[in-house]
């Protein structure tokens, strides 16, 4: 079970890098949100894991507040580029 | 037995993490990569949410794993939905690939008009008065 959840964790580092690339280079601002969201799923499924591992169920809680905040930071990211904000890309 | 299936669920959840984030990175069109995250990200989250219901008992964690789950799942399209518009809209590239884009005839982006289903119907024909026999 050790060594499922260590592999698991280690391949979820390597999604979030990769992730993190494609939000450091993306070409334009709804690229980067993209890759917010998907950071956030992956955070989501971190805290999962971490909760397993640790036995503390209220973890859950934390993951609840994070796909919260995915939610509306997307939301109000597209709210600003539909309404037309300043951008530089 | 059911740690193994725990393992599992953790395991493929974790996959389709990195499937999701491959996509991302190596996708070249705004579409395509959210085609790649909504997906496999909602999929892989729920996995391991589902592998933490099985590990507690109490049901009170079930049904708050449940919920993560639910609520992945109804605010993942709607979220796609949106940034997939406001990206339409600013007019990020389409892909040089791309074969059909049906939105761009009928659409006019300075007023943000949509043509279809604004067509006035064709009036129609006449038809004779039917006459009831006496």
């Amino acid at each position: 079970m050790s060594t499922v959840i260590m592999l698991s964790l280690v391949l979820m580092s390597l999604a979030l890098c990769l992730t993190f690339v494609r939000l450091f280079r993306g070409p334009s601002l709804p690229d980067r949100v993209v890759a917010l969201e998907l950071f956030s799923s992956i955070l989501v499924g971190f805290i999962g894991v971490v909760a397993i591992v640790s036995d503390v169920p209220s973890l859950l809680d934390v993951a609840i507040v994070m796909a919260l905040m995915a939610f509306m930071a997307a939301i109000g990211f597209a709210r600003f580029l539909e309404r037309g904000g300043p951008r530089d890309d | 037995m059911i740690d193994v299936i725990k393992g599992g669920l953790i395991l493929s959840g974790a996959i389709f993490m990195l499937l999701a984030s491959l996509g991302v990175l190596r996708l070249p069109d705004l579409l395509t990569r959210m085609h790649a995250t909504t997906k496999a990200a909602t999929l892989g989250a729920s996995l391991i949410m589902l592998a933490v219901a099985l590990h507690f008992p109490q049901v009170a964690v079930v049904a708050r794993a449940l919920g993560v789950i639910l609520f992945i799942m109804v605010t993942a399209p709607v979220a796609a939905h949106v940034i997939g518009r406001a990206g339409y809209f600013v007019g990020s590239r389409l892909w040089d690939g791309t074969v059909k884009d049906e939105l761009r005839p009928n659409y006019d982006p300075l007023t943000h008009e949509l043509k279809s289903g604004q067509e006035v119907p064709e009036p129609k024909a006449e038809s004779p008065p039917v006459s009831r026999g006496e």
